[in-house]
């Protein structure tokens, strides 16, 4: 409550705990393996110590190959998919522990979009329903559950008496977006995971739909988890970028420095390989070569290793940390370059 | 940087041009398009006669059923007043077959809907608990697959005798595991949709999500597929009865009806062949009433 003449009256959210110095949500060595059928004792490696913060308001982003664990991740910060080790705090509280925050109460705070719009819709159901489904099971009675769902439908840009009844076969691809964007708000969420919500859409739809996002974080004061594999939409809308490589975090920090200043190599990697605009600029050579290595049995050391062009014996024997994280424009990376004592004989100078 | 519009104002979408389609349900889009299906709705008719015929036989029938005679035992079709002829103990035909419409019917539709029930709720059990559950629930399913159907109808109508309380006991029994099996497949399916795991993450309890999310979704292929079973109970029973452990004599059955005129086949041919050809007509015109149904169902939208 002191904190409340700090802060502009127009973002002071009820449900603000710790005061806009404290993070919306803090993930610690998030882990998850899934066992492989039929081989005792193996497991993919989809989420292997997972560690991040993000701020209030903020976009995070999370890039990656497809693979490399990000919509476990996304799953993960619902608890839509159990953790196996690991801990999440929201605004201050720990996830799922006796005095902290209850599941269910973190799924009133969070929700989440995902990238196929059609199966992300139940096909028999107007999807005025859908979008008040949400609000219904928190409690709400239907005929309010029904006025949200205008509200909210209206501020997505459908029409509710126009668009509420329809069935989403009847909804283009971007028109079904935006519903489920509408039914992830219905519920007032704090914080909105959209695992990749744009790549299914066509270019011209993207570029609207993402303008609604940035339109309704303003509006509603929301804070994102946005994970993509598209550079050039995560550059767009993120504040911060985390970049993930099978399953660990390799880098970290504010969207310009990873842009203009990536430090580590598979991150550089995966700027070079975007498709440039200028066709005397055109990239002749792949610049990464073959596929990320089998998550069941991850090299190694650094996973990055067997494809880095920089790997030495170092890489192979530890893994490189991820640097200290000192506060939010932190820009660190997991890689023993990065670190002048890790005996790489380009650390400190890369 | 990307070829992103940048600052284009919200209130320009340009796909906010709706498309011109007519907003209506999905039952009643089905029903549209069943109403064009002309092949389906003559057989329809077909089944709605043979029901109403059964439900209003007093009514309907021009003779009473077991009203025997000695001297018009095994008329051909045409004598006297009797459009269809006799049978061996001088009774209308038609007037049985009309009866019999009513055990065929009814041993056609209470097995096949105990059993969607049943085999249903194991199936939406099995398919959206997955792993041990569902393990447990099919295998003992499949269990009762070893067995050909017929086998399995004739083994437990043959313990429990017969009449026509056993007699659909044993077909429901036999129509329990494909049903099971039919649901399953559709639960599974559509527990992996993104829409489940939305509703999940919205706090929605199980019982919740099968109920708004799940049922609506499995309801039409079971629909189909139940139906389409209809018309092999109709069999089933028949030939049950034909065994002598369906229906007991004399009440008029289409199944009990082919097994004692058989004898007389040389005699009345044409006859003979009438409760087989009512047999028939009922499970083809249940088969193609299904087979409309699950095209007017099966929309890939």
């Amino acid at each position: 409550m002191a904190l409340a003449p700090l802060l502009d009256p127009l973002v002071i959210d009820p449900r603000d705990r710790g005061g806009p110095a404290q993070p919306l949500l803090i993930a610690r060595e998030l882990r998850k393996h899934f066992p492989v059928k039929g081989a005792r004792g193996k497991s993919v490696q989809a989420v292997d110590g997972v560690s991040f913060t993000v701020r209030k308001g903020e976009t995070l982003g999370i890039v990656g190959e497809s693979g490399c664990g990000k919509s476990t991740l996304a799953r993960l910060l619902l608890h839509l998919v159990v953790p196996d080790d690991g801990e999440l705090v929201f605004d201050g509280e720990a996830v799922g522990t006796s005095g902290g925050i209850a599941i269910n109460a973190l799924r009133r705070q969070v929700q989440i979009v995902f990238q196929d719009s059609y199966s992300s819709l139940n096909p028999r159901m107007p999807v005025r329903d859908s979008v008040a489904f949400g609000p219904f099971i928190q409690g709400r009675k239907k005929a309010e559950a029904r006025d949200i769902a205008r509200d909210i439908l209206a501020k997505v840009g459908l029409d509710a008496d126009l668009f509420g009844p329809r069935y989403p076969h009847e909804l283009s691809g971007g028109q079904k977006q935006r519903v489920n964007i509408a039914r992830a708000l219905a519920t007032g969420p704090r914080m909105v995971i959209l695992d990749e919500p744009v790549s299914a859409l066509d270019k011209s739809v993207e570029a609207q739909v993402l303008n609604l996002l940035r339109a309704l974080k303003r509006q509603l004061n929301l804070t994102y988890v946005f994970i993509s594999h598209d550079l050039n939409v995560v550059r767009y809308i993120s504040d911060r970028v985390l970049v993930m490589y099978l399953g660990r975090v390799v880098e970290l920090g504010p969207v310009e420095m990873i842009f203009d200043r990536p430090l580590h190599p598979y991150t550089r990697a995966l700027l070079a390989s975007r498709p440039s605009m200028d066709p005397a600029r055109r990239i002749e050579e792949p610049p990464i070569i073959g596929d990320p290595p089998n998550p069941i049995d991850p090299p190694s050391g650094c996973r990055f290793r067997t494809r880095c062009p920089f790997a030495e014996p170092v890489c192979e024997s530890t893994a490189p940390p991820l640097g200290e994280w000192l506060g939010m424009t932190s820009h660190i990376a997991a890689c023993h370059m990065q670190d002048p004592g890790s005996g790489h004989s380009r650390a400190g100078r890369a | 940087m990307s070829d992103i519009a940048l600052d284009k104002p919200l209130e320009t979408f340009d796909e906010q041009a709706a498309p011109a389609t007519l907003v209506r349900g999905y039952w009643q889009s089905v029903f549209n398009r069943l109403r064009h299906d002309t092949v389906t709705l003559f057989f329809a008719a077909i089944v709605l006669l043979i029901v109403l015929a059964a439900i209003f036989a007093p009514l309907v029938a021009p003779f009473d059923p077991y009203k025997d005679s000695v001297i018009a035992r095994l008329k051909p079709i045409g004598w006297r007043d009797h459009f269809l002829g006799t049978d061996e103990l001088g009774r209308d035909m038609l007037s049985r077959l009309i009866y019999g419409g009513r055990v065929s019917l009814l041993m056609g539709v209470v097995p096949v809907l105990i059993a969607s029930i049943v085999g249903g709720l194991l199936g939406v059990v099995g398919g959206f608990a997955g792993g041990r559950v569902n393990t447990a629930i099919m295998r003992a399913m499949d269990v009762f697959y070893a067995f050909p159907s017929v086998l399995l109808a004739v083994a437990v109508a043959g313990a429990m005798g017969g009449g026509i309380g056993n007699g659909m006991l044993a077909l429901t029994l036999v129509f329990i595991p494909p049903m099971c099996r039919v649901t399953e497949t559709a639960t599974t399916q559509v527990r992996a949709l993104d829409y489940i795991e939305a509703a999940r993450a919205t706090g929605a309890g199980t019982i919740t999500i099968i109920r708004y999310h799940v049922l609506g979704n499995v309801l039409g292929p079971v629909f189909v597929y139940a139906s389409s079973l209809v018309s092999v109970s109709i069999l089933l029973a028949s030939g049950l009865s034909f065994l002598g452990l369906g229906v007991r004599p004399p009440t008029a059955d289409w199944g009990l009806m082919l097994s004692t005129l058989r004898q007389s086949i040389y005699v009345v041919p044409f006859v003979c062949a009438l409760p087989g050809a009512a047999i028939f007509v009922t499970s083809i015109s249940f088969n193609l009433v299904s087979d409309g149904l699950r095209a007017a169902m099966d929309v890939r939208m």
